[in-house]
């Protein structure tokens, strides 16, 4: 009895429609957002997690048509991210019915953001996105990327998750750049360095291919939450299974 | 006059608590309104809200919306949310604020040195997620959901009333606290109902059949 671990199954979003790449290329098609986000829901899913993967700024209303519709249908937590630059990107995401914003790219360019963000609508609502790239070498280190994985910032990514908390991030989604879409299981090593050294919940992502991996998401990495997106989109599991095996290793879940 | 008024003063998503009761009550007419007129006509009266308190006080008189706040928990059916729950007391740790005063009792922030579990696993702040809300009377609202059934949970403060007999509810994180609050037309939750899938919309759904005693 006690707090749950959480699954939230990822759906990025690009032209309306859920994609899913391999190391943030090579998209494949995965249906309707409202469906699967209703689907998903029906499955026992904690909370969504939508990326607008737009690349153009002219397209980034959508988003916020498909989060009207999907919490009009989905009493759940939704997460949304991608593309936020000012406080009114949040407050618009928030009006149209997301309970967190993801902030990413914008963290690094302008950090004062997530201070303002957090100031203004409590860090409850603020997810730091972090997608962080092992860096060869003696010592277990990892650099943050950002532009959807295009751009390194020689930032560490263990002192940036500190720094993120500090300026009010109340969660952090943290995403193994090498893992993302390979299915050989989450970057433990990263997953416990980073939830080992902030006090807000850290979500793992990047790399589950199969239910044990979020075992060990949980057990070995200590994530707070597991992220996944291709093991649910393409059939191969459903999120009540993966629910179900979690409890059977001994995790705390909602069933 | 709406059947149900939400509160609006600025602080947090309060689309998804109107959405979520028009689900549960399609005739209803809902109004997500920061007009005192308004709301005091209301049938009923959602208090939602987020943020910090020392904001959400401050917004609560910047708009004029003290006294009609007090009339409604005390005139008829009134459902707190999160902030709208911790603000019904006397005061918060959180900015040294003082509140409404409606419940007597003071919010707290979870201790630091208390965050761990069993095992000695620290426990992360804020408190967010599905957790075990474990009733503390038999009430109307309660009806049709399981005691000890998960609603989704997200802040790093907590009630602690000074009187036991207004508690409804407890969870624990890791040590018990109280999750939910009941006195006489008054019914105020720290987790989210809007956002706590079948268990929230059934809470929901027995705010709007709730004659409030």
């Amino acid at each position: 009895m006690g707090l749950a671990k959480r699954i939230i199954p990822c759906l990025d979003v690009t032209a309306g429609r859920v994609v899913k790449g391999v190391q943030f290329v090579e998209l494949r098609d995965a249906g309707d957002p409202v469906e699967i986000a209703k689907r998903y829901d029906d499955q026992g899913a904690d909370e969504l997690t939508f990326l607008d993967i737009t690349a153009s700024s002219d397209e980034r209303d959508i988003i916020l048509h498909i989060i009207e519709e999907v919490a009009a249908q989905v009493f759940i937590p939704l997460t949304v991210g991608g593309g936020v630059r000012v406080v009114e990107d949040v407050r618009r995401l928030l009006n149209a019915g997301a309970d967190k914003v993801s902030i990413n790219t914008s963290a690094v360019v302008n950090p004062q953001l997530v201070r303002d963000a957090s100031d203004r609508y409590g860090n409850q609502c603020i997810v730091v996105a972090i997608d962080a790239k092992r860096v060869a070498g003696p010592e277990p280190k990892w650099e943050v990327f950002t532009h959807g994985g295009r751009k390194a910032t020689g930032l560490d990514a263990m002192a940036w998750a500190k720094q993120m908390q500090a300026y009010g991030a109340g969660e952090i989604l943290l995403t193994s750049m090498d893992r993302d879409g390979a299915k050989i299981g989450f970057d433990l090593e990263l997953t416990r360095a980073i939830s080992d050294a902030v006090e807000v919940p850290v979500i793992a992502s990047g790399g589950v291919g199969n239910l044990q991996h979020l075992v060990d998401g949980v057990k070995i990495g200590g994530a707070d939450a597991v992220l996944a997106a291709s093991i649910f989109h393409f059939g191969e599991y459903t999120v009540r299974q993966a629910k179900e095996y979690m409890a059977q290793h001994g995790i705390e879940m909602r069933l | 006059m709406p059947d149900v008024a939400v509160i609006d003063y600025g602080m947090g998503n309060l689309h998804s608590v109107a959405k979520a009761i028009e689900h549960v009550a399609p005739k209803a007419e809902v109004a997500v309104t920061g007009d005192p007129a308004v709301i005091a006509r209301a049938g009923r009266v959602v208090f939602p809200g987020q943020g910090a308190a020392r904001d959400c006080m401050a917004e609560i008189e910047r708009r004029g919306l003290r006294e009609v706040i007090v009339e409604a928990s005390r005139t008829k059916p009134f459902l707190g949310i999160c902030m709208g729950l911790q603000v019904l007391f006397d005061h918060s740790e959180e900015g040294d604020t003082p509140c409404l005063r409606l419940l007597p009792g003071r919010v707290l922030r979870f201790p630091d040195a208390a965050m761990h579990d069993d095992k000695g696993k620290r426990l992360k702040v804020p408190h967010m997620g599905w957790n075990n809300v474990h009733r503390m009377m038999e009430h109307p609202m309660w009806a049709g959901i399981d005691d000890g059934a998960r609603f989704y949970f997200v802040h790093s403060y907590y009630v602690e009333p000074a009187t036991p007999d207004v508690v409804a509810g407890v969870s624990h994180y890791p040590f018990a606290f109280t999750c939910a609050v009941a006195r006489d037309n008054l019914f105020a939750v720290q987790f989210h109902p809007e956002k706590s899938q079948a268990a929230g919309l059934r809470l929901l759904g027995n705010f709007i059949t709730w004659e409030g005693k």
